[in-house]
């Protein structure tokens, strides 16, 4: 038997006993944030870093985000390495844990990840301690260099951030859980509790949603739906489901009353 | 003087890191200050002493995915 009991993720030296990452991003009120986290069971969520905006006084982001949650910073709005680097530092700066997911775009039409700066800035920040969460286009070669770099785990996309148009790159994605010898964090697109489960069912070691739960009308609901679809979906995956078939196997004896 | 706060040229009579945030209202909370480019940790506000031409850039959280 499976032991569905203790299974814990473990990123740096923290262990996730909740596959769910959420994000801060898009609530319509950042006083959701506090009952989304309980609802859902996240225990990581996301934050971006920007200048103060002194106008937002007295509405720290993290008043709503309990101290039992990891923060994962991320380096949105970095176009470069060295810039996604600098975010990092000032991230650690705050104080809040050494945790970092490396975001690089410069396509501004799809915000597709940028590997190539995202490998470079993974090489510097992992070197420097981080434990280093890099947000990727799905590509088996650079999950090993990310791998080699010192990542601690990778985020491919599932789709183009806020689209939830769920696993458009699935079997990209399945070729990389079925090779990577570090966790697979499914990060963007994912729209539904079912894409969220598929994700997990592939064997997914977790999956991150922000937009899917932030703009639904009850965020909360949200939160605890896909709170439940992720567990489903990581059960799935440890009771090693069987093949699908083409031909019909029947459940229920067909003889032995009206047929021989 | 002339400093430049956040990308805006701004006017200030801030002696130090630690007055301009005063000045500025800011919760300190997850706060980082770059004094051109150099992270100056919150211990060494009170210390770090602003002079014409510097650019200062405040950062903290807010909410991202």
């Amino acid at each position: 038997m499976t032991n569905a009991q203790n299974d814990v993720l473990v990123l740096g030296d923290i262990e996730f006993s909740s596959r769910l990452f959420t994000g801060t991003g898009k609530f319509a009120s950042r006083d959701l944030i506090t009952p989304m986290l309980e609802a859902s069971g996240s225990q990581m969520i996301t934050v971006a870093l920007r200048r103060v905006d002194s106008s937002e006084k007295g509405d720290n982001i993290l008043n709503y985000i309990p101290k039992t949650v990891t923060l994962l910073p991320n380096t949105s709005g970095a176009r470069t390495a060295q810039e996604a680097v600098r975010i990092a530092r000032i991230a650690r700066e705050a104080g809040c844990g050494n945790f970092i997911k490396i975001e690089v775009i410069t396509d501004m039409q799809y915000l597709l990840p940028d590997n190539h700066e995202t490998l470079l800035a993974t090489e510097i920040l992992a070197k420097e301690g981080f434990v280093v969460l890099p947000y990727m286009m799905p590509d088996i070669t650079v999950t090993k260099q990310l791998y080699n770099a010192g990542a601690a785990a990778v985020m491919p996309l599932g789709s183009p951030i806020g689209t939830n148009r769920g696993l458009e790159m699935k079997p990209m994605i399945k070729m990389i859980i079925e090779t990577s010898k570090i966790p697979v964090v499914v990060d963007a697109g994912i729209g539904r509790p079912s894409q969220a489960a598929e994700a997990m069912e592939m064997g997914a070691d977790a999956v991150l949603v922000n937009t899917a739960i932030a703009t639904a009308a009850d965020p909360v609901l949200a939160g605890k739906a896909f709170s439940y679809a992720v567990k489903a979906g990581r059960m799935a995956y440890l009771s090693s489901l069987a093949e699908t078939k083409m031909q019909a196997s029947a459940s229920s004896p067909l003889t032995g009353f009206l047929r021989d | 003087m002339q400093i430049n706060l956040n990308g805006k040229n701004m006017e200030s009579n801030c002696r130090t890191l630690m007055d301009l945030v005063i000045e500025q209202q800011l919760d300190t909370m997850s706060l980082v200050a770059e004094l051109n480019f150099k992270i100056i940790k919150q211990a060494e506000w009170n210390d770090t002493l602003i002079k014409e031409g510097d650019t200062i850039e405040l950062l903290s959280f807010v909410g991202g995915g």
